[in-house]
């Protein structure tokens, strides 16, 4: 049984490059090393799939060729006034770069899937500037570890695995044992618990409310792992510290940290919900590291504030260079999300939400990017590639998005598709298909292809292509 | 009762859609709402329980969970999908990204009826011109 080693995970944005995928024939039937997700995806990416390309005729999705679809989504993107070209973030750079062209030719806005994730991030990026560096560097020498607003145990699975906490890197050991030894006491007390209470025959009662946090957690030697989050995730039961901020009050918690760090003294009792004094172990805990590192994930880019919560948090780790090193990193999602952000700006200057309906790229977030494109009802025709925007966007941003035409090319099945005008089914990048993709530190790793697609399915960049060349056809008739 | 709802990824919801949107354990992973096991007590309802949950941009009826994650009284966390994008925030502030965490909702039992399915939901939800 061929058993292919070192293949990069299209899932999220960690990119693990160690899988070890198990094909029988044409079949996957076995992912090694891969996170639940991952293997979902190795597993079953068969299972549920289109195998000829759909058109809308008479209100139904019947099938059609695949010549007769590119002609169809030609036709409406040539003959389109502002058409929206949206997803490219779970397809390969090389699918990214044609979507550009053919944006480009059809002088329409093209915007990828960080419009509604890490936005924000880039945004605030572009204000304040960002102190960074690569996975690998986390992995051997972070000695503390903070997830703001970020829940990798869901997210990113391996996250913790392979670039943290629980990775044995070259100056730093991992707390794997720690973690496992604590999830021993906690089971011994349980079962104490239960015992005691068979033998008195009675209900103990057992102080409820959060466990108390001890300080020495904090001031252990070691790495150390912190999660902030608005709720508490199954992230922040591994975190050595959990603070529990108040939805939408990150902002003021960054700032207060950042005043704290500066030896400033807060004349209030607490700041978002967290008391002034846990903020300053957390502040003591922040300077007193050699290697620190803040993520931080949606959670603070989708709450109120947005650009600004980065800003704190981008503010935050700058003013703490002043003290040790500190570096950041946003949790980017996707499996090629980074990689979108980055062809976006080596083709446009821009990293996403560029409008060429005047003939050269445009940015300006809020006004070209998709969700208020289609709120204001100003587009008339999209191109979805790789991505379910019928079911990731609000609700009014839909209910425009479905009224015009639409173009799909994606793999899966999904709601985006039974809304559409043109179905391309698309071989799967990373099992079907090679290409590149950006880990979420922009480091490039390559896509392997590990079985054939099924007859007659293509690639993105191949269906893009020949769109792009029909297209050109018919402007060139015009 | 008043809450906050937030959205997010879940590992069983991130499992289950790259499995297939359209299976029902797509909808058994999505179609939920994370309520602390008190606020449960208050609305005098069970696990699996129907509730709705209204904000001031839409209305969708959910299965009730108990979160293990506690506490974390008058805090809901729906997954992301098609169920939760009906309730968040379509305005970006002028920055691209709709708000879609910490959005003010109600939350109300509803025994009598029962989540929709993902292509009920989308039927409903959305016409094509």
């Amino acid at each position: 049984m061929p058993r292919i080693s070192n293949v990069t995970c299209p899932v999220c944005g960690c990119l693990c490059d160690d899988l070890e995928i198990i094909v029988e024939g044409k079949t996957v039937t076995g992912a090694a090393k891969a996170c639940a997700v991952s293997e979902g995806k190795f597993l079953n990416y068969a299972s549920h799939r289109l195998l000829a390309p759909l058109i809308r005729k008479n209100g139904e999705l019947v099938k059609a060729s695949t010549d007769e679809a590119i002609r169809r989504s030609a036709e409406i993107l040539a003959n389109a006034s502002y058409p929206i070209l949206y997803g490219w973030s779970c397809t390969s750079c090389e699918a990214v770069r044609v979507g550009l062209e053919l944006a480009e030719e059809i002088g329409g806005v093209i915007d990828n899937t960080s419009t509604v994730c890490h936005g924000p991030s880039l945004l605030s990026i572009h204000d304040v500037g960002i102190v960074t560096c690569t996975l690998g560097q986390i992995r051997h020498r972070a000695d503390l570890v903070v997830y703001w607003g970020s829940n990798p145990w869901s997210a990113h699975p391996r996250h913790l695995e392979r670039y943290t906490t629980f990775t044995e890197g070259r100056f730093q050991r991992t707390e794997w044992r720690r973690y496992v030894s604590r999830l021993g006491s906690a089971s011994t007390a349980k079962r104490s618990l239960r015992a005691a209470k068979l033998a008195l025959k009675k209900v103990l009662r057992v102080a409820k409310g959060p466990p108390v946090q001890s300080e020495y957690a904090l001031s252990r030697k070691g790495r150390k792992m912190i999660v902030v989050d608005a709720r508490k995730t199954r992230s922040a039961d591994i975190a050595d510290y959990f603070i529990q901020v108040q939805p939408n009050k990150d902002y003021e918690v960054l700032q207060a940290l950042r005043v704290l760090i500066r030896e400033g003294e807060l004349d209030v009792k607490e700041v978002g919900g967290i008391a002034v004094e846990q903020l300053e172990e957390f502040a003591d805990a922040l300077v007193s590291c050699e290697f620190g590192v803040l993520f931080f994930g949606v959670g603070l880019t989708m709450s109120e504030g947005k650009l600004r919560n980065i800003d704190a948090a981008l503010s935050l780790v700058r003013d703490l260079n002043r003290y040790t090193k500190f570096v950041i990193m946003p949790m980017r999602g996707h499996f090629n999300v980074a990689g979108a952000n980055i062809v976006f700006t080596w083709q446009t200057g821009y990293p996403y939400a560029v409008d060429f309906s005047q003939g050269y790229p445009r940015y300006n977030p809020g006004e070209t990017s998709v969700v208020d494109i289609l709120s204001r009802e100003e587009s008339d025709a999209s191109l979805i590639v790789a991505s379910d925007p019928v079911s990731n966007f609000p609700r009014e941003a839909v209910e425009n998005l479905v009224k015009n035409p639409m173009i799909v090319i994606d793999p899966h099945p999904s709601p985006t598709s039974i809304m559409a005008d043109v179905v391309f089914p698309s071989a799967f990048v990373g099992i079907e298909a090679e290409g590149t993709a950006y880990r979420m530190d922009r480091v490039p790793l390559p896509l392997k292809k590990i079985v054939e697609p099924p007859e007659s399915i293509l690639s993105d960049e191949e269906i893009l292509k020949r769109i792009l060349l029909e297209v050109r056809k018919i402007k060139a008739k015009e | 009762m008043r809450v906050s709802l937030l959205t997010g990824r879940t590992l069983d919801q991130g499992r289950e859609k790259e499995r297939g949107k359209f299976s029902e354990d797509y909808t058994r992973s999505a179609a939920v709402c994370f309520i602390d096991p008190e606020d449960m007590k208050e609305l005098r309802i069970r696990e699996n329980a129907s509730v709705r949950v209204t904000t001031d941009f839409g209305s969708v009826v959910v299965k009730a969970k108990k979160s293990l994650r506690g506490p974390h009284p008058g805090i809901v966390f729906i997954p992301y999908g098609a169920w939760a994008n009906v309730l968040v925030d379509p305005k970006t502030h002028s920055t691209g990204m709709p708000s879609l965490k910490g959005i003010p909702a109600e939350l109300e039992p509803t025994p009598q009826e029962d989540s929709l399915s993902l292509e009920d939901l989308i039927r409903k939800h959305y016409r094509k011109a």
